[in-house]
C-alpha cells in the first residue's frame, strides 16, 4: 500500500465520520463546523486526484463563504444554538435499516456497471485540466450558454438582495 | 553555489533512500519535513519581527520602544514569551473547549499556510501550485473561521461582538483583495505564484498596475486588522475584541498571527507586484534572490508599519463605506480596464506596459476628480445642516 493510498483512506474515513457528526452532533454550531471538516476532506480528495483547482475552489466557496454564512446564521439564532434535546427518537433502527438496504441496493447496482471495476487511467504529469476548464467555459460549442445564464442568475440574485435590504423610503413608509 | 536549495533536497533524499526507505515515502516525508521547518523558522522569525516592529513604532511616535532586555532591547520578545508561558491557564466558565483551543491554532495556521506557495528564491519554494493565487485566498478564509470560532466559543458577548465586527471587516475587504489578485493573474497569464514572478522579468507589475497594487495594499492591511483599520479590537467599545477571554500562550498565538500576517502581507505584495526574488544576478546565484526577496518584503513591511504608526483610526461605518462604496467599485473598474487594455496591447513588449501605465494614470485622475467632487458635495451638505441647525436654535430661543 503506497503512501497516497494511506492518505486516501484516512481522508475518506475522516470525511465520512465528519459527515455523520454533522447530523449527529446536538449543537448546531458544532454541526456546522463538522460540515467544514467534511468539506475540507473532499478538498483533500480533490488534491489526491490532481484536481488542484477544484480543491481550492472547494475551500474558497464552501469553507470561506458558505460555511461562514451558515455559522453566522446559526450564531444569530440564539434559541436554536442552545438546543440540547435528543438527536434521535425510538425509531432510529428503522432509519438505519432502510439506509443500509438502500446502500446495499445501490452498491449491487453500481457493481454491475463496467466502469466500476475498470482500472483508473494514469494521471497526466502536467495539469492541463485548468486550461481545459477555462477554455470550455468560453467556448460557444461547449458551456458558454450555461455559464452566462448562471452569471445572469447570480447578478439577478445580487440585485434582488440589494432591493430587499434597502431601507424603505420616507414616502412609501407613510402609505403603510 | 549554483543551486544550493536543490542540493540540500537531493542530499536528504539520498540519505533517506540510503536508509532503505521507499522513494515515494521518502518524498512524502521530505515534504512534511520541509513544511515543518518552514513553519518553525517563521514562528522563530516572530521574535525578531515583534521587537523590530515595536522599535519602529516607538521611533515613529517619538519614543525609544523596548530597550531594557539585551542590547537595544532585542530580547524583549523572549522575555514576553517566557512571561506568557509562565501564566496560569485560565479557562473561562461555559466555553466550548475544543473550539476554544482550536481557534488560535487555525489563525496562525492560515498565515503560515500562505508561505507554502511563495517562491523565496529561484528553485526554493514550498510548492508550485498552478492555482497558487486562489490558494492564498482560500487559506486566508480559514483565518476568518478561526476568529469566528474564538469569538463564539469564549461564551462572552464582547468576544462575540468583536468576532462579528472582525468578520464583517475581513469578509468585506476580501472582495477588493481578490479582485486585485486577478490583475497579476491577467498580466502574467497564470495563477501560479512562480509563474507570476517569472512574468515580471522585464518589468515589475507595480509599474503596469500601480492602482491595483495600492488597492491590494490597502485591503491587505485591512485584512490584517491593524491601524488604521484596527477595528477588530476596541478597548473603549468591546473590552478587547474576539480574543478577550484568551490568556497566556493562546493569546500569544493571536498576537503572533497578527505580527506574522503583517510580514506575510509584505512578502505577498513583493511577490505579486515587486517581482519577488528578481534582481540583478539572482538567476545565477539563488542566494542573492533570497536576499532580494527579503529586502523587498522588509521594505513593504516597513511601509505597513509606517502607515500603522501614522494614520488615525477609522470608525466602523467609515471602514465599511470605504470598502463598499470606494474600493470595490474601483477594483471592478481596474479589473475591467486592465483586461481590455492588456488584451488590446498583448504581445507588444514595452508598449504594453506603457499602455497599461497610461490607463492607470487616466483611472487615477478620474478617481481623484470623483473624490474631489464628492468631498465638495459632502462639505456643502454639512454646511447647510449646520446653518439649518443654527437657524432652528435661534428660532427656539
Amino acid at each position: 500500500m503506497s503512501v497516497l493510498q494511506i492518505i486516501f483512506l484516512v481522508t475518506g474515513f475522516v470525511t465520512l465520520l465528519a459527515g455523520v457528526m454533522v447530523v449527529a452532533s446536538p449543537k448546531l454550531v458544532h454541526a456546522a463546523l463538522w460540515l467544514i471538516v467534511s468539506l475540507a476532506g473532499v478538498a483533500v480528495l480533490f488534491v489526491l486526484l490532481n484536481a488542484n483547482f477544484l480543491a481550492v475552489v472547494q475551500v474558497v466557496v464552501y469553507i470561506g463563504a458558505i460555511a461562514i454564512l451558515i455559522i453566522f446564521t446559526v450564531m444569530l439564532t440564539r434559541r436554536v444554538m442552545a438546543d440540547s434535546g435528543p438527536t434521535h427518537n425510538r425509531t432510529w433502527w428503522v432509519a438505519l435499516l432502510s439506509a443500509v438496504v438502500l446502500l446495499g441496493g445501490l452498491l449491487a447496482l453500481i457493481w454491475q456497471h463496467p466502469a466500476f471495476q475498470a482500472v483508473p487511467a494514469e494521471l497526466a504529469a502536467a495539469d492541463t485540466s485548468l486550461t481545459v476548464l477555462g477554455t470550455s467555459l468560453v467556448d460557444v460549442n461547449r458551456y458558454l450558454v450555461p455559464f452566462e445564464v448562471a452569471s445572469v442568475l447570480l447578478l439577478a440574485a445580487l440585485i434582488g438582495a440589494i432591493a430587499v435590504a434597502r431601507p424603505v423610503a420616507k414616502g412609501e413608509e407613510a402609505d403603510e | 553555489m549554483g543551486d544550493p536549495f536543490g542540493l540540500i533536497g537531493r542530499w536528504f533524499m539520498d540519505l533517506l533512500t540510503g536508509w532503505g526507505m521507499e522513494s515515494s515515502a521518502a518524498l512524502t516525508l521530505l515534504r512534511f519535513l520541509g513544511a515543518g521547518v518552514m513553519a518553525i523558522v517563521l514562528l522563530f522569525a516572530c521574535f525578531f519581527l515583534i521587537v523590530a516592529e515595536r522599535k519602529m513604532l516607538g521611533r515613529f511616535q517619538d519614543r525609544y520602544g523596548p530597550n531594557r532586555i539585551g542590547p537595544f532591547g532585542i530580547f524583549q520578545t523572549i522575555a514576553d514569551f517566557v512571561k506568557l508561558i509562565g501564566k496560569e491557564i485560565v479557562v473561562p466558565a461555559g466555553i466550548d473547549k475544543p473550539l476554544y483551543w482550536l481557534a488560535p491554532l487555525l489563525v496562525v495556521m492560515s498565515i503560515i499556510g500562505m508561505w507554502a506557495v511563495v517562491p523565496l528564491a529561484p528553485g526554493f519554494r514550498g510548492t508550485d501550485l498552478n492555482v497558487g493565487v486562489l490558494y492564498l485566498v482560500s487559506v486566508g478564509a480559514i483565518g476568518t473561521l478561526g476568529i469566528i470560532m474564538a469569538g463564539w466559543s469564549s461564551n462572552n458577548k464582547f468576544a462575540m461582538l468583536g468576532a462579528f465586527r472582525a468578520v464583517a471587516q475581513l469578509v468585506s475587504y476580501e472582495i477588493p483583495m481578490v479582485l486585485m489578485l486577478l490583475v497579476p493573474t491577467m498580466l502574467s497569464g497564470t495563477m501560479g505564484v512562480v509563474g507570476i514572478v517569472e512574468a515580471q522579468s522585464e518589468m515589475w507589475f507595480i509599474v503596469a498596475a500601480p492602482l491595483a497594487a495600492l488597492v491590494y495594499l490597502i485591503s491587505s492591511i485591512a485584512e490584517n486588522g491593524r491601524a488604521p483599520f484596527d477595528l477588530t479590537e476596541g478597548e473603549s467599545e468591546i473590552v478587547a475584541g474576539f480574543n478577550v477571554e484568551y490568556g497566556g500562550l493562546a493569546f500569544g498565538m493571536f498576537y503572533v498571527g497578527d505580527f506574522l500576517h503583517a510580514f506575510t502581507v509584505g512578502a505577498l505584495f513583493s511577490t505579486l507586484f515587486l517581482g519577488g526574488w528578481r534582481g540583478p544576478g539572482a538567476e545565477q546565484y539563488p542566494l542573492l534572490g533570497l536576499f532580494y526577496f527579503f529586502l523587498k518584503t522588509i521594505a513593504v513591511w516597513f511601509v505597513t508599519v509606517w502607515i500603522r504608526g501614522s494614520f488615525p483610526r477609522v470608525r466602523i461605518d467609515q471602514l465599511l463605506a470605504l470598502n463598499w462604496k470606494f474600493l470595490t467599485p474601483l477594483a471592478l473598474l481596474i479589473v475591467a480596464v486592465t483586461a481590455v487594455v492588456n488584451k488590446l496591447a498583448v504581445e507588444q513588449g514595452w508598449s504594453r506596459i506603457l499602455a497599461l501605465l497610461a490607463a492607470n494614470v487616466v483611472m487615477a485622475a478620474g478617481v481623484w476628480g470623483a473624490l474631489a467632487l464628492h468631498g465638495r458635495t459632502v462639505r456643502r451638505r454639512e454646511e447647510e445642516l449646520r446653518a439649518g441647525a443654527a437657524v432652528s436654535a435661534s428660532a427656539a430661543r
